[in-house]
């Protein structure tokens, strides 16, 4: 079947818009009440459960409570600007879904669909494009407040944003050097033909996830918000839907980043250990590999889901079990530690490339192995040497093995301890 | 009409319009702002022309990056208030009015002077044998080497040399 003709092209792509807007939306309300919920089961509570079975019309009930709520500008502020920022806020996270692919092709009558809104030949420079736009919505949405909390908070926003953008485009380089392309369905068959990314390139998902924890403001890099202990930031004056909008494009970011790790490092949607799903689709409507079909394109969309659920489900356990940081140790770990490392896994890895080049070894899976014994070997590395128990392992580890530790003070609260 | 024309259209009157807004607006928030605006439609422009890369870049780098911090440093120095405008008196709107016509001009006869479409489109078939990506890298890593090397270096002299000023005060 040729490509699709231009009519049919408009009438699809605005179905699939239309499609993943609201199934995006249905996610965000989903994992405002996933984040109760688990909140709930970590610290051994209920969690909310009134409304409806489980709670389920929790989000329902939520928004239609701050539909009805009184909106509250503050004397002084700059109207417009006090109006768009949530609104801007919101708009990245929504359109960086365009170019995420969430299925296998479909094949319908009038040609095979592919599951993407936009197939940009940009992919990731989009990505990278719109995710350095989010940072106004919270700058803008300070300043306009006419309050200096927000000021404040809107400062602090900034700051930490635009540090972490530059660990986020970093961490994307080993991505785009493996692969040799930026459009994300190529990266979903290349991961479908040799690896899943996670194994040759594991340092990057741990530089990804760490820059992305930053940029969607969640623990423990909260700081823009810090609710217990500075006051809550840039929304500080917001109320209403306005301040539901700032909420909403927090769990917005949040989705939009767990469905990135999932495409970028996971396969996307592509089911393990399976090669009935291995296709792609060229520009001129032919499929190579595997036959298309719509039970397929099912399977895979639920396989697509399941793994941004997984990732969504990381953000908010790591959430309620890590505390935040201090404002200079989140500086201090973008800038003096992740942009560093990137920039010597950046190196290490493409003089690794460069000799398997020369080795002659295309590439596939055998290549991506070579790559993944590299990368366990520099984990260990950042775990045991570079960390030393500073971040990674943490309180957790030593508490169950006991170190030497120099500072008198620890010693004595061992040893207090130890005799009780 | 054709639908790229249209877009075309939109995109480039809201860069003429929200251009007009920058210079005109007396509060730098504002400004800076309406300058985001007209960047944004400018890289719209770029996609139409078929150059993505640039459209990503554009956004990327001004748009995203540099914007962001003009709004930082202008919110950091409390700046976000009116101000008067530069240009005081009706000697200084002439001499500013007279210069704008001036660079209007010089820039008319340079697209006048500039060799037709001779060629063709270059650029297209450019790009589809190289990619959106490889099209613009490509010349300048290998081409345009040791050009971007020195600028590299001008920008880390740049940029020692700020924090170097920045230090004697301390």
């Amino acid at each position: 079947m040729g490509p699709l003709s231009t009519k049919a092209f408009l009438i699809i792509g605005a179905a699939k818009m239309l499609m993943i807007f609201v199934g995006w939306l249905t996610a965000v309300a989903g994992v405002t009440l996933a984040e109760r919920k688990i909140a709930a089961w970590i610290q051994d509570r209920s969690g909310p459960n009134r409304v409806g079975p489980w709670g389920l019309f929790q989000p329902i009930a939520d928004g239609l409570k701050n539909f009805l709520k009184e909106e509250v500008r503050p004397a002084g502020s700059s109207r417009w600007v006090f109006y768009l920022a949530p609104v801007i806020s919101m708009f990245p996270a929504m359109v960086v879904f365009a170019v995420i692919p969430i299925a296998a092709p479909l094949p319908t009558r009038w040609g095979t669909v592919n599951m993407i809104v936009a197939d940009l030949p940009i992919g990731i420079l989009y990505i990278l494009a719109i995710a350095s736009l989010g940072v106004y919505g919270l700058v803008l949405g300070g300043w306009s407040s006419n309050s200096k909390y927000s000021f404040l908070g809107g400062v602090r926003a900034s700051a930490q944003m635009i540090s972490y953008e530059v660990a986020l485009g970093l961490s994307l380089v080993p991505i785009l050097m493996v692969a040799g392309n930026v459009t994300l369905p190529q990266l979903v068959s290349q991961q479908q033909d040799a690896l899943w990314y996670i194994l040759p390139l594991m340092v990057g998902y741990l530089f990804l996830t760490a820059s992305y924890f930053a940029e969607t403001n969640r623990l423990p890099f909260d700081m823009p918000e810090a609710e217990s202990e500075l006051v809550a930031g840039f929304h500080t004056e917001y109320s209403a839907m306005k301040f539901a909008m700032f909420m909403l494009a927090e769990y917005a970011n949040m989705v939009t980043a767990a469905a990135l790790m999932a495409t970028l490092f996971f396969g996307g949607w592509d089911i393990p250990f399976w090669s009935g799903d291995n296709m792609t689709l060229a520009a001129d409507g032919s499929v190579a590999g595997a036959a298309p079909a719509w039970w397929k394109t099912t399977l895979t969309g639920l396989c697509f889901a399941a793994k941004t659920g997984f990732f969504i489900l990381v953000f908010i356990w790591v959430r309620w079990t890590v505390p935040r940081f201090r404002y200079d140790q989140v500086m201090s770990l973008g800038w003096k530690v992740l942009i560093p490392m990137e920039v010597v896994y950046v190196a290490l890895l493409g003089g690794a490339m460069l000799y398997l080049d020369y080795l002659g070894i295309p590439f596939g899976t055998r290549y991506a192995l070579y790559l993944t014994a590299l990368n366990v070997v520099l984990m260990l590395v950042i775990v045991f040497v570079v960390d030393r128990n500073r971040i990674i392992l943490g309180a957790g580890w030593r508490q169950t093995r006991p170190q030497r530790v120099k500072s008198e003070w620890i010693e004595y609260a061992d040893r207090r301890q130890d005799s009780r | 009409m054709d639908f790229t024309q249209l877009i075309f259209y939109v995109a480039a009157g809201l860069a003429v319009v929200s251009s007009l807004l920058m210079i005109t607006r007396k509060n730098p928030v504002f400004s800076a702002m309406f300058l985001i605006v007209a960047l944004f439609s400018i890289a719209t422009i770029f996609v139409l022309l078929g150059a993505h890369f640039l459209a990503a870049l554009q956004v990327i780098v001004y748009a995203g990056a540099i914007m962001v911090l003009f709004l930082f440093v202008i919110m950091l120095l409390n700046l976000g208030h009116d101000f008067e405008p530069d240009i005081r008196g009706r000697l200084g709107w002439a001499f500013m009015g007279g210069l704008g016509l001036v660079l209007f001009a010089e820039i008319l006869t340079a697209v006048q002077g500039a060799p037709g479409d001779a060629g063709g489109d270059v650029l297209t078939p450019w790009f589809e044998a190289k990619g959106v990506v490889a099209g613009v890298a490509e010349p300048l890593f290998r081409d345009y080497a040791v050009a971007v090397e020195i600028t590299g270096v001008l920008l880390l002299v740049a940029m020692v040399g700020a924090v170097v000023i920045a230090r004697r005060e301390a």
